[in-house]
């Protein structure tokens, strides 16, 4: 194994694919920032361009794409709270409403910082143990991850406090309902679509979060303040784009690093969940293990909400090599995309790649460490500027926000229909804002509703209708466990201090 | 002198002008019922890819219209009757349509279901058939092992798919249980969201039996055993395969993909196209597509294809009846 990691060495350090890990990485930040183009459109692209590459280069070249696009997807959650990704939803939570209070570049390197610390120790992980972690891809069943879905859906509690706990639940409900509309995964029978073509392959991810998040918060702008001549923070462009931590800040972000990044990676490594369920599980567990006073910083500019989630997603990304590499079972759709090139390009992965095809297997993973490098000092010398998008005027800034949304939306689909209907949403959750009902419990109940379904469901075909698999398969009833206890906690919590106010 | 030479350049033009309208076809549209990246994606643009670059066709655009799991893009071919359009389709194309799926019932309700024979097949070009696999660890050596332990106890073996029941992966499982005397409908299938989920279900013990595409259980390697294929005869790339045929279950199935032109279409572009995409399989260009996407080729045109798809029509609305899916 040492000898294939010193070829990997080799491999990844020759000129050629140094140039292609910084290649990746620049083309994969880019199209990250863009919102509506995540790693998967990015791959996507190039894969034209690495035909006749040789296997290492390309899959070089295109995990500097997957985890630079992740890295560059959190720019636009945390600016103008358009998360393109799935993974980085959880980052708009606490990064939005940083960059809301003139903390935009602080809240950008925060996000670099620890995207930065998640990629490089998953990386280390995957280092030391990737052949040995295949099996523990393969360790959870349908039931498990019905569990684990489940855990990740507490994390709407944050939302749920002072009175909102109806609302919330009302918005979880909602979530949960849009994720049924289409044709049902499992039956073949098409839900909700009332007739109409376009409803019949269910609702995208990106229309509903750019139609609630970005395109209603544009509109709340316009209702909120009518002077033109407004801007984003009257504070100056030199605060707004500091990227300053002080001492206190990084101590606080540091043992949140190490835990999310473990966490991360774990989920990462698990073919049906990955980076998006990786970023929910890390903010809700970040937020559950939190002291009562900080707890209430979540959701509204914590650093350690917006670290948890930024860690995890990107570890998780550097985890999901796992399954890719030593199975050749890909766990979301960008993977699937990068298994299909690795085959055109007659590399079979599974159990024996790391034997058969070392620099290959080694070069991908060493080539992560100068990744991450490289984003890093590609991103922090930009944060300054990129953050300065926010002293644009709004009657500039509202508009380029709606026109990337709807362009965004538009180019995965090519179909009108779903600009209509993406309208139609946004105006709907603006009148949802107002009332004060919260989006993200929305968002998170349509991501994981999906999931929670089919595994449910799954998982009761497998034991013939039967529910005991939630007590007799040991990795469920753990997860179960966890998450009654973090109710109790909650629960504990919240009436020490009404027994404090009395 | 001068004169003479305009005159002569100009009839060359001319001339040049009048062969290549005598190709009837020179530009075509490719319509991908789904999204960029897919199946249906790859086939469309690496078919145009190889008709250009060996010189069979002059250009070629592509159109992704997604929507109603390939329906959107029939309907609006039945609608429009576009010019020099072809749209790729595959198997799901029969099964949406016996399903009487709502996708493939048009807007003006008068027509009813929409199927392939609504627009004009052209030919089917490549092929993949269906294997049944199980974990390279399973105590199953054969498909005699998988129907004796089923048997024995039917939820003892689950069968895992990569998409919904009634879909393809389940209707290549339910033929091969079919052909050694089960009820298909007593077969416990486990529906996943694409074949990665699939193969990792297997892989977790939580299923006992894979039914898949042959070329994508190739691509799982040594991780799995396949116990069958759904072919006549073996395969060259894979000698070492059986098929179910020599272990006494007559069981055969081909997921194919081709195209189809709009409906009412002149019959000599449909000749042409039809050869053109006939003389592309023998061309270098084309070797360079197939190989990179592992396509097998089966060139199918015109009422042959017509032919197939009736044949594959009657027996898949039996096996669908049998499961319970319409």
């Amino acid at each position: 194994m040492i000898e294939g990691i010193l070829t990997g060495v080799n491999t990844a350090f020759s000129g050629y694919n140094i140039i292609m890990v910084m290649l990746g990485c620049f083309a994969g930040t880019i199209i990250g920032m863009l919102p509506g183009l995540g790693p998967m459109s990015a791959i996507a692209l190039m894969i034209p361009i690495t035909y006749g590459f040789d296997p290492a280069s390309a899959m070089i070249l295109m995990a500097g794409v997957y985890y630079g696009a992740i890295f560059g997807g959190s720019t636009s959650s945390i600016l103008i709270n358009a998360p393109g990704v799935a993974g980085t939803v959880s980052s708009s939570f606490d990064g939005y409403p940083m960059a809301k209070n003139g903390q935009a570049g602080k809240a950008l390197a925060i996000a670099a910082y620890a995207s930065f610390s998640g990629g490089t120790i998953a990386a280390l992980f995957l280092l030391v143990a990737a052949p040995q972690l295949a099996k523990v891809s393969l360790s959870f069943q349908s039931a498990d991850y019905f569990a684990l879905m489940c855990v990740g859906l507490l994390s709407i509690a944050a939302f749920a406090s002072k009175g909102q706990f109806l609302k919330a639940m009302i918005m979880t409900a909602l979530g949960l309902a849009l994720a049924t509309v289409g044709q049902d995964a499992l039956s073949d029978i098409t839900r909700f679509a009332f007739g109409n073509i376009n409803l019949m392959d269910g609702i995208s991810f990106v229309l509903l979060v750019m139609a609630t998040f970005a395109m209603s918060e544009a509109f709340m702008i316009i209702f909120k303040k009518m002077d033109i001549n407004f801007k984003a923070s009257d504070v100056s462009k030199d605060k707004l784009g500091s990227i300053k931590l002080s001492k206190d800040e990084v101590k606080e972000m540091v043992p949140v690093v190490g835990r999310t990044s473990i966490l991360g990676f774990a989920v990462g490594v698990l073919p049906g969940a990955g980076a998006t369920i990786a970023s929910f599980l890390a903010w809700g567990f970040e937020r559950s293990i939190a002291s009562a006073k900080e707890k209430l910083k979540f959701g509204k500019g914590s650093i350690k909400g917006l670290t948890a989630p930024e860690t995890a997603n990107n570890a998780a990304c550097t985890g999901s090599f796992v399954p890719l590499l030593t199975l050749g079972i890909p766990g979301s759709g960008t993977t699937a995309v990068m298994l299909g090139a690795l085959l055109s390009f007659g590399v079979q992965p599974g159990p024996r790649l790391y034997i058969d095809q070392p620099e290959l297997f080694w070069a991908v993973i060493i080539s992560m460490y100068i990744g991450n490098v490289v984003l890093l000092v590609l991103n922090l010398p930009l944060i300054p500027y990129i953050a300065r998008i926010l002293a644009i005027p709004k009657n500039i800034l509202v508009p380029l926000v709606l026109f990337f949304s709807v362009t965004g939306v538009y180019l995965i689909s090519f179909n009108a229909f779903d600009i209509y209907f993406m309208a139609i949403v946004a105006l709907l959750s603006l009148v949802l804002r107002i009332l004060k009902y919260p989006m993200p419990p929305l968002i998170l109940g349509f991501i994981l509703g999906g999931m929670l379904e089919k595994n449910l469901r799954r998982a009761l075909l497998i034991n013939d209708g039967s529910f005991s698999f939630m007590w007799e398969r040991p990795i469920s009833l753990a997860l179960f466990i966890i998450m009654i206890v973090i109710v109790l906690l909650q629960i504990y919590q919240g009436s020490k201090k009404k027994a404090e106010l009395n | 002198m001068k004169k003479i030479f305009i005159k002569l350049v100009s009839f060359l033009f001319m001339f040049g002008a009048l062969s290549s309208s005598a190709i009837a076809v020179d530009k075509l549209h490719f319509v991908v019922p789904g999204g960029a990246g897919g199946g249906w994606d790859g086939c469309a643009r690496g078919t145009g890819e190889a008709l250009v670059k060996s010189g069979l066709l002059e250009s070629a655009s592509f159109e992704n219209m997604s929507g109603g799991g390939g329906g959107k893009a029939l309907a609006w071919m039945i609608k429009t009757q576009p010019k020099n359009t072809i749209m790729v389709q595959s198997t799901p194309i029969v099964l949406r349509s016996i399903s009487r799926h709502s996708g493939y019932v048009s807007d003006s309700a008068s027509s009813g279901v929409l199927s392939y024979k609504d627009v004009t097949p052209i030919a089917g070009i490549i092929g993949d058939f269906g294997a049944i696999a199980v974990a390279a660890d399973s105590p199953y050596q054969s498909f005699a092992d998988v129907v004796s332990a089923y048997n024995a106890d039917p939820k003892s073996v689950k069968m895992a798919g990569g998409s919904t029941r009634g879909s393809m992966d389940h209707l290549i499982g339910a033929l091969a249980f079919q052909s050694a005397g089960a009820n298909p409908n007593n077969v416990v299938y486990i529906p996943y969201d694409g074949g990665g989920e699939a193969l990792a279900g297997l892989l977790s013990g939580e299923t006992q039996v894979l039914s898949t595409g042959f070329s994508e259980a190739l691509g799982a390697g040594d991780q799995l055993r396949i116990l069958g294929i759904t072919a006549n005869d073996r395969s060259a790339d894979a000698p070492s395969v059986p098929t179910l045929k020599e272990q006494g279950y007559d069981a055969y199935f081909v997921n194919w993909r081709g195209f189809f032109g709009p409906p009412n279409m002149n019959a000599s572009d449909r000749y042409d196209i039809a050869k053109m995409l006939g003389d592309m399989q023998s061309t270098p260009e084309w070797e360079v597509v197939r190989k990179r996407n592992a396509y097998v080729n089966i060139y199918n045109p015109g009422f042959d294809f017509m032919g197939f798809l009736e044949k594959q029509t009657v027996e898949m609305t039996a096996l669908m009846k049998k499961l319970g899916v319409i």
